[in-house]
Order: C-alpha cells, then structure tokens, then sequence
C-alpha cells in the first residue's frame, strides 16, 4: 500500500523530489522528448528503459541540467532548476554519471572524487575528504584511490564515474548505463552498492539494457518510446506490457 | 562439415569486451536470426566474422579452413558477405559502380546486375544515381545488391530492414528464403521477432556479449526469445 503511494506521489510529482514536467527537447527537426512527465519520491527507485534513441539519456541530461530543455520545467526539492545549470543542480544534491566514463587524466582516482566533492558538491576541508573516503570504500575502491585514473579498466572507470558523483553527497543519483561491459560478479557488485545508496535514503535513476539486473533494485519502471513514456509502474507488468514488447521487438503474430 | 565454425571468439572495443568467448557453428543453408539489445555484441560478431574487426582471441573457419587471420577482402573472395548496419556504401560512385566493385572479386554465379534489379526494381531506375543522393531505402537495397554481387556462401546481414519501406521488407525476406533454395546461408541481426522467426531455421540470442539462447526456430516462443532478450531467464542458450 505504503508503495503504491509512493508511486502515486511521484506520478503526480507532488511530494516528488525530482519532478519533470512537460518537458520537450528538439535537435534540429528531431523531437526527442515530447512532453514527457517525470518524477521521483525521496529515497525511490527507478528503473528506465527503452529502445534506441528512445530518449532516455537526454531525459537524464535534461533533468541533471547538462541540456536545457526546449519547454517544460524542472523542480529539485521544491525549487525550480529550470534555469539552473548542472553545477548548481549538483551542489543541490542532483548527481549524475555518464554512459562514457571520462575520469579527470593525470589525476590519481582520490583526485578525480575530490574534485568532485569540492567542485560539484561544494564541500570543504574535512568534510570533503571524508566524502571522498566514505564514497571510495562504498565503490570498493579504497585499494586503488592513489592509481591514476587513465590507468584504470573498465569496470574501475565505472566505479569511479559512480564515486564521483557520491562524493557530491547527492540526494538522488541519475545513473546512464552504469551496467553495460560488465562481468557477472562485477554486475552483482555493482547491484550491492546501489543498493547501499538506497539504504542510506538516496533516490536513485538508473537506465540500463540489462533488465534483469535493472529488475533486482528498482521498484518502479518507466518505458521510452521516441521521446515519450508509454509505460510507468511496477517493473513485471511494465515487461510484460503488450506496448513496451512491440516498442522492443515488432508487433506479435496475427 | 559445417559452413561456418565460431571457436570462443571474443572481440573487444578498447577497454570494453563487446564479445566473450562465443561458439557455434552454422551449416550450409540455414538462416540464422540473431537478436540481443544494444550493445550485447551482434553488429561486432557480425563484423569479426566477415573480418572487418579484429579478433581479441578464438578462432573462425570457414568451410573448413581457418580464416582467423586472413583479410576482409580474402574472406568475401571465399564467400562471406556482410551487409553492414548504416549501409557504408562508396558515397562518390553510382549505384551501378557500387554493385561493379563487388563483381570483381571475381564470384560469379546466379547474382548479376540484372537478378539484383529484379530483387530491386526500383534500383534499375536509380543505377545512375549517386550514392550518397539515393534515400535511406535505397542505399538499404544497394548495399544488399552489392553483398549479393559476390554470390555469397554466407550472407551476413546486419538490421538490413532498418529504413526500408514494409512492402521493400517484405520482397527482401520473400529474396532470403529463395537464397536459401540457391544455396546461400544466412546470419541476421534483427529486432522485428515476427519477421525473424517467420524466416529464420534457428534463433539466436545475445546478451553482454555472450550467446543466452540458441533454438531451432520451431522449438522456442516468442516469450523465451523475450525472456533471453532481457535476461529475465536463462533458457537454451550455452553461455
């Protein structure tokens, strides 16, 4: 019951962290968000999914202030961030990684989170190394913090695109295919770590074409179709939804 | 002997291994629908099989010979044949001088100028025309044309309904069937499952660069090949 609220909450927007509305944004001719709602409870998770170019790394960057959009608002804990850009947004406690990790070279990885926590979260001092601790060890990178950072794989550049934006000390996080490349055992690392973001209250976005692992810690999905939501709510029925199999793979047999 | 034998193939982009240790093997005249979502490694398998990219360990043979390491050009000199995905036609040359290209590998057999404008009609009309003018639809049907051109043994075919018109699909899996009859083998990526599975003897599925399932066409759902898709359960497949 106490979820279903939850999800109403954020359908509705009010009582929503997070909270899109009406939002449009156009490349030249090519509309890709068209008058798409979207909006997350404090502490919700969830999960978007969609076929290419449906629209979902421009509804993040959207939201996270890296793109204006073309029309519609965006509210963060009850502000208007429309015409806030991404910096501002992230020292309000709206973090996001990228689908392309692009750690800071010739830093080492502890530099590349303190700038971070510094820049994009506006802490300082004690305060700022201690975020930088706390997010390294919650990303299971306390052993390589003095590495530089163009020397790390892939599955540390990941990590350290999520320590990033933890050590910004955010309130929801928008994660862009943080997923993708990995070996099963890094992906159930990578799920136990979400899911310690979550008990410690942060609201989290996640897109991600590994649904099985997107399922193992959302509690609402949203579908994208070219530029819109054509489904919201719980992840199995969102996957079994006749509209979001088609959007996927064609219409089934007559 | 099977026309086509994938040996723990795995292939890699920079720090991300797009595929991982994949085998299988393909015998001659079977269509093979190959699906996955973005990024689970198809256009590169496809890519690495016709040479295009290069193998980060495994092996390929091809009727029998290991072609691992020989030249793109080589191998469609032996009969492989890749349609890639966004078409990657010579922008500057005709249509006619596209389709000319392929000939001289020097395959000859059933695909000619003429039997490619019968499969595409409309591509008689355009033979003139410069490729980077033609439509999306157009530059689809040239790229298959000039694929066939070299009478492929195997024809890799990567999202090839991607731009072109229903009726124009329609005529293109009505062709794979007849160059099945004619001898050809067939591997293609496409997300339409209806279109897929109403051709194809056998589906495919990868995810995270690894092959999940792996059926004869008539033994598995719509569902499980869903299922497969998103990793919602592990059926079939020999990760």
């Amino acid at each position: 019951m106490e979820r279903n609220a939850v999800s109403a909450a954020a359908t509705s927007g009010t009582g929503a962290i997070l909270n899109g509305a009406g939002l449009f944004k156009s490349f030249g001719a090519l509309k890709v968000l068209d008058n798409v709602d979207f909006a997350v409870s404090a502490g919700e998770a969830v999960g978007i999914v969609g076929p290419n170019g449906a629209g979902k790394t421009t509804l993040l960057s959207v939201l996270a202030g890296g793109l204006p959009a073309s029309a519609g608002t965006v509210v963060f804990k009850g502000r208007d961030v429309s015409a806030v850009g991404s910096t501002g947004r992230s020292r309000m406690g709206l973090a996001k990684t990228h689908q392309v990790p692009r750690p800071f070279g010739g830093m080492t990885v502890f530099e590349n989170v303190l700038v971070a926590a510094t820049q994009a979260g506006g802490h300082k001092g004690q305060r700022a190394y201690r975020a930088c601790v706390d997010s390294l060890e919650l990303c299971g990178m306390g052993s390589v913090a003095n590495r530089r950072a163009e020397s790390l794989g892939l599955l540390d550049r990941k990590r350290l695109e999520l320590a990033r934006a933890l050590a910004t000390d955010p309130a929801i996080v928008l994660l862009d295919e943080i997923g993708g490349g990995l070996t099963d055992e890094e992906t159930v690392q990578l799920v136990a770590t979400i899911g310690e973001m979550r008990r410690r209250g942060m609201a989290i976005v996640w897109i991600e074409h590994i649904v099985h692992v997107l399922l193992q810690v959302v509690e609402r999905l949203v579908c994208m179709v070219q530029g819109r939501i054509i489904a919201n709510g719980d992840p199995k029925l969102v996957m079994a939804d006749p509209a979001v199999v088609e959007a996927y793979f064609g219409s089934a047999p007559a | 002997m099977s026309l086509l034998a994938i040996d723990r193939l795995d292939a890699r982009y920079g720090l991300l291994q797009a595929v991982r240790k994949v085998t299988f093997a393909m015998e001659p005249g079977e269509i093979v629908a190959l699906v996955g979502a973005n990024g689970a490694g198809k256009s590169t398998l496809l890519r690495a099989i016709a040479g295009a990219h290069p193998l980060a360990g495994g092996r390929i043979a091809f009727d029998g010979e290991d072609v691992s390491q020989t030249r793109a050009y080589t191998r469609v000199a032996r009969g492989i044949a890749l349609v890639p995905e966004g078409r990657r036609l010579f922008p500057e040359m005709t249509v006619e001088e596209n389709l000319q290209v392929a000939m001289r590998v020097g395959r000859r057999g059933y695909w000619t100028f003429e039997t490619v404008f019968q499969l595409f009609p409309f591509l008689r009309e355009r033979r003139r025309a410069i490729a980077s003018n033609l439509s999306g639809g157009e530059r689809q049907a040239a790229a298959i044309g000039r694929a066939l051109m070299t009478n492929p043994r195997l024809v890799l075919l990567d999202e090839v309904s991607l731009g072109l018109a229903p009726v124009a699909i329609e005529g293109l899996y009505r062709n794979m069937k007849a160059l099945q009859q004619g001898g050809a083998t067939l591997l293609l990526v496409e997300q339409e499952l209806t279109r897929a599975m109403s051709v194809a003897t056998r589906v495919m599925c990868m995810l995270e660069g690894r092959i999940v399932l792996d059926r004869p066409a008539g033994d598995v759902t719509r569902q499980q090949v869903i299922d497969a898709y998103f990793g919602l359960r592990r059926a079939g497949g020999h990760a």
